[in-house]
């Protein structure tokens, strides 16, 4: 029985980001602020008028942060999501669901990472970096059955579940480089997107191993930067400075998580966290696979996008492989374009935000490489994790 | 003797120390649901099949095949950089429990899916014994 949901209730009416680079040498904090305050001038709101908030639990910009830097706005709703990526999207379906609940009018979503090379290598807990060069020398929590066996980040983790995918169907290198090649012929065009050099399938064959079967070029780059986006009633929103991105629905979906493998391969991944937000998003929506004009997958590594499409349903368990083959995933042709910034693969890793910011633009047919008549745009958070997907539809 | 950091290690507590307890005894033991029988890990405090909060740490048979893998080139921790490429398996025991860990004295083209293995213990502190794999018959 298919829920309405949030169906409709809430749009995004703003977009905001700062310049994406390897190196900003600039604080989260300040960041965010441009961010922030950016999408609020897009959307043609004070931001004194924000009233809700929702971040990622992980944020290290939080509440108090913001409302004293934003000369004390009215927040009067705030919440994050857990699991980092896998919260991308879900961060939209809270946006929404406070304001179909009439909890906050006007909701900021925001993120802001400093992780490039030069950004935070040392063991500062303030300088950003990786999270897995940060870990302390006894583990309380599940990292404790991976890291003390050599499996101590997200990539290595990932390169276990992307092994097993082509143990099972035969996925190949060649059908990596399909994906790493369209997102970066998507970069090329995309002037705020970091990684624009031109990539041929032997240049991704010969970028490094890094965890087999994953090569440098599978991995999404490592980048400093922020996004805001501004949500409020689609109602309201159409009164706004642009055409709305009406969150058409917007599902949630609790499950297994990379950092604890033991639980995660005991579950079929088509009856995991992103298969059961899938399922659910389409009934919301009232629409099918077919139906959507441009997708955005959490491109963490393009293995996981193979694996993404499988479990939205817009290929059969197996067959993410053959479907990106041949520019299934390129614009303007392809089968189902995606990324069409250059994901986080190319563009920048804002830990998905860029990838909604990008999407909103197809919505409102500013993007680098819009897609024709677009009409209904699909967002999925990290599809490793507890996760959520939003589709976003032109009003 | 290498340099080298050591590895982060667990923190033992409530939920994980019968666990290592065992480890240190050269035993693989895993929470096992006394009314239904069904083997678990993680370490949690109720049964996901039946919801029983009744469990034993049973003794398991240490065999398994591999399920999947990397071979880690780096980056890494410190701690294994001397190691690279070193892999990392994913074991599916006989109990039908899945077991993170590595296959020692195993070059990286010689892992492959279902390869049987058998557990070995490697004390790397006074409190904490890994359990590793070694290539089974």
């Amino acid at each position: 029985m298919a829920e309405r949901g949030i169906r409709g209730v809430a749009a995004v009416a703003g977009i905001g980001q700062t310049a994406y680079a390897k190196h900003l040498g600039r604080s989260e904090y300040d960041m965010a602020l441009e961010a922030i305050i950016n999408a609020c001038s897009d959307a043609g709101i004070a931001p004194r008028e924000i009233d809700g908030l929702v971040r990622y639990g992980m944020e290290q910009v939080d509440e108090e942060h913001l409302v004293s830097a934003l000369g004390d706005p009215p927040v009067r709703w705030f919440a994050g999501t857990p699991f980092g990526g896998g919260g991308s999207a879900s961060v939209l379906v809270v946006a929404a669901t406070a304001i179909a609940a009439g909890m906050a009018d006007t909701v900021l979503v925001y993120r802001a990472r400093a992780r490039g090379r030069r950004s935070g290598y040392g063991a500062h807990p303030h300088e950003g970096g990786r999270y897995w060069e940060k870990v302390p020398a006894a583990l309380a929590g599940l990292n404790q059955w991976h890291v003390p066996q050599g499996l101590v980040s997200a990539f290595q983790e990932m390169a276990m579940i992307s092994m097993r995918h082509r143990l099972e169907f035969g996925t190949t290198d060649d059908h990596y480089a399909d994906v790493a090649i369209a997102f970066r012929n998507h970069a090329i065009r995309n002037p705020h997107a970091v990684m624009r050099a031109p990539m041929t399938r032997a240049d991704h064959h010969a970028s490094r191993l890094i965890a087999e079967p994953l090569r440098l070029f599978d991995c999404n780059i490592e980048t400093d930067g922020a996004c805001a986006l501004i949500v409020t009633s689609t109602e309201r929103a159409r009164d706004l400075r642009h055409p709305p991105a009406v969150i058409r629905a917007g599902t949630m979906a609790a499950g297994s998580h990379h950092i604890r493998l033991s639980t995660l391969f005991a579950r079929p991944w088509d009856d995991d966290s992103a298969a059961r937000a899938g399922r659910q998003l389409f009934a919301m929506a009232d629409c099918r696979p077919p139906d959507i004009d441009v997708a955005f997958f959490y491109d963490f590594f393009t293995s996981m996008v193979l694996i993404g499409l499988e479990q939205y349903g817009f290929c059969g368990r197996g067959e993410g492989g053959p479907f990106a083959a041949d520019g299934g995933l390129a614009w303007p042709d392809g089968r189902l374009i995606c990324n069409t910034n250059g994901g986080q693969l190319s563009e920048a890793f804002i830990h998905g935000f860029n990838n909604t910011i990008e999407a909103v633009r197809q919505i409102r047919g500013t993007s680098t490489a819009q897609v024709a008549e677009c009409r209904l745009a699909f967002v999925a958070g990290g599809n490793s994790d507890p996760t959520g997907a939003v589709i976003l539809e032109r009003a | 003797m290498s340099d080298r950091p050591p590895p982060p290690l667990p923190a033992v507590g409530p939920d994980n120390a019968p666990f290592y307890e065992a480890a240190a005894r050269g035993e693989l033991r895993f929470q096992r649901c006394t009314p239904c029988r069904a083997w678990r890990h993680y370490p949690r405090p109720t049964c996901p099949a039946c919801l029983s909060r009744d469990f034993t740490w049973d003794l398991a048979s240490g065999r398994g095949r591999v399920y999947t893998w990397t071979i880690v080139h780096g980056p890494t921790l410190p701690a294994f950089q001397d190691q690279l490429p070193y892999n990392v398996v994913d074991v599916l025991l006989d109990e039908g429990i899945h077991f993170v860990s590595q296959v020692l004295d195993c070059p990286p083209e010689a892992i492959r899916i279902d390869l049987p293995v058998a557990a070995v213990f490697v004390p790397v502190s006074d409190e904490i014994t890994l359990v590793k794999f070694r290539r089974a018959d």
